[in-house]
């Protein structure tokens, strides 16, 4: 990451992959922040085009620890905001739970995926990130943008480039099952 | 009488709010170890074996199983002949402040219409009971909000009888989907008033995992339920297989002729909580 076109296509739903590299966090008041920047027209504190954003607010580290528990939040909180986001070129989102049936249809437009990160697995995936630098809206606490590089970074790909959705898929192979 | 120091209230609740975060009970780790044992899915099954390295992680090197470590519950059960030195509600607030101080635990406690955090995880939401005897029991239940808020409340007509209330709680979990981090501890509570339900429910999450009612007819309809949900194949985080729930415990009581209130309190797969009696 930073995610290439090919790196993107080649998600596929239900893949469990391993993510290295840098990305972005933020979750409910960075979300409602970087929308008031747009709504203003000024610049955000991030180019967002081609990158992951990960919905988390970690815990504090520890002294001589890059950050604390870091694992995902729940991604629907965020569904009012990402069309816009996705519009700027953001390439991929992660959090957990299912979106909306509109941010679908905008990654859909515009070329974006949508994975899920390991939930309530904090202390695991906080070995995983290798840096941690805040970016922007300190004031906020945890809910602060910050930039990760990550390592073997652990996450299931939900909704891919087709249009496909990991999570319909597997509530509709039951049901077909049922038939 | 016997007397209790609100200094000794505080210095619990600030290790019980540390320990809860970092260390998981035993009953959620047998939970989680026989869901893994006879799990079917593929990625379910790697995603469980993950969780309980997560936990090892966690207790190993003091890193909070889950960065949202919740809104602090606590439950009280004050015996009656116990008589408190100083200020019992400040000594559970501040032990709560001190325990997300210093154990680096995230604050995550804000005003409901600013959103500006109050920057010590308080105030804390305390359930206060008098019991006999002389000892406090104090049990802290961080709850973070993935679960919390796929909770509901819901009055139901009487003539919606035990097939209704079924239908209800199984709807409204499987509703909730891959949002509250299943597998998940289902608390129901059922009768009682509006708030009562409501905390029934929360009461519900605080049995060991996996313990039956000891009523008959609500053990059953526990197995019951969680048979359904587990039969659905939603599965650990929504990725298919048969562990969506790890348990549901239903709390019961007497309810108004005209009414039959449902509460569900779900918990996630992080299921802290800690206990201690003074």
């Amino acid at each position: 990451m930073p995610f290439t076109k090919e790196a993107l296509a080649s998600l596929q739903a239900g893949q469990l992959i391993s993510l290295s590299g840098t990305l972005y966090t933020g979750r409910d008041q960075t979300h409602r922040r970087l929308c008031a920047l747009l709504d203003e027209g000024k610049e955000l504190p991030v180019d967002l085009a081609g990158q992951l954003l990960y919905y988390v607010g970690p815990s504090p580290a520890r002294p001589g620890r890059v950050i604390g528990a870091a694992g995902p939040t729940t991604s629907y909180r965020m569904d009012s905001y990402t069309p816009r986001l996705l519009a700027l070129g953001l390439a991929a989102t992660m959090g957990k739970g299912a979106r909306s049936a509109e941010v679908r249809q905008a990654m859909l437009a515009h070329g974006a995926v949508y994975l899920a990160a390991i939930g309530g697995a904090g202390a695991f995936l906080s070995k995983c990130v290798k840096k941690a630098e805040l970016v922007a809206f300190d004031d906020a606490g945890p809910e602060a943008l910050f930039r990760f590089e990550v390592e073997k970074f652990p996450a299931v790909v939900i909704n891919d480039l087709e249009g496909r959705d990991y999570y319909a898929l597997v509530a509709g192979a039951k049901k077909k099952g049922e038939g | 009488m016997r007397e209790i120091d609100s200094n000794e209230i505080r210095q619990a609740v600030r290790d019980l709010a540390i320990a809860a975060a970092h260390d998981l009970e035993p009953d959620i780790l047998d939970a989680l170890l026989a869901a893994r044992d006879r799990e079917t899915g593929e990625l379910a099954g790697n995603i469980l074996e993950l969780l309980l390295t997560n936990a090892n992680i966690a207790s190993r090197d003091r890193i909070p199983v889950c960065q949202d470590t919740g809104t602090g519950i606590l439950f009280l059960e004050l015996g009656q002949e116990v008589h408190i030195r100083g200020d019992l509600n400040e000594a559970l607030q501040e032990g709560v402040r001190l325990g997300y101080e210093e154990g680096y635990l995230r604050k995550s406690v804000c005003d409901p219409l600013t959103r500006k955090n109050t920057g010590t995880n308080t105030p804390a939401v305390v359930h206060l009971e008098l019991v006999p005897g002389d000892r406090i029991t104090i049990r802290f239940l961080p709850k973070g909000c993935g679960s919390e808020n796929m909770s509901s409340l819901v009055m139901l007509p009487p003539a919606a009888g035990t097939e209704g209330v079924v239908r209800h709680v199984i709807d409204r979990v499987l509703a909730a989907g891959s949002n509250p981090c299943p597998p998940m501890v289902v608390g129901v509570g059922l009768g009682g008033s509006f708030e009562k339900a409501a905390l029934l429910a929360k009461k519900a999450l605080l049995r060991p995992v996996g313990e039956r009612s000891e009523r008959e007819d609500v053990a059953a309809l526990e197995e019951r339920m969680l048979r359904e949900i587990n039969g659905q194949g939603q599965g650990v985080h929504g990725f298919g297989g048969i562990t969506t729930a790890l348990a549901v415990h239903m709390e019961v009581f007497p309810c108004h002729i005209a009414s039959l209130p449902v509460a569900i309190n779900i918990q996630c797969h992080a299921h802290r909580h800690k206990e201690i009696v003074l």
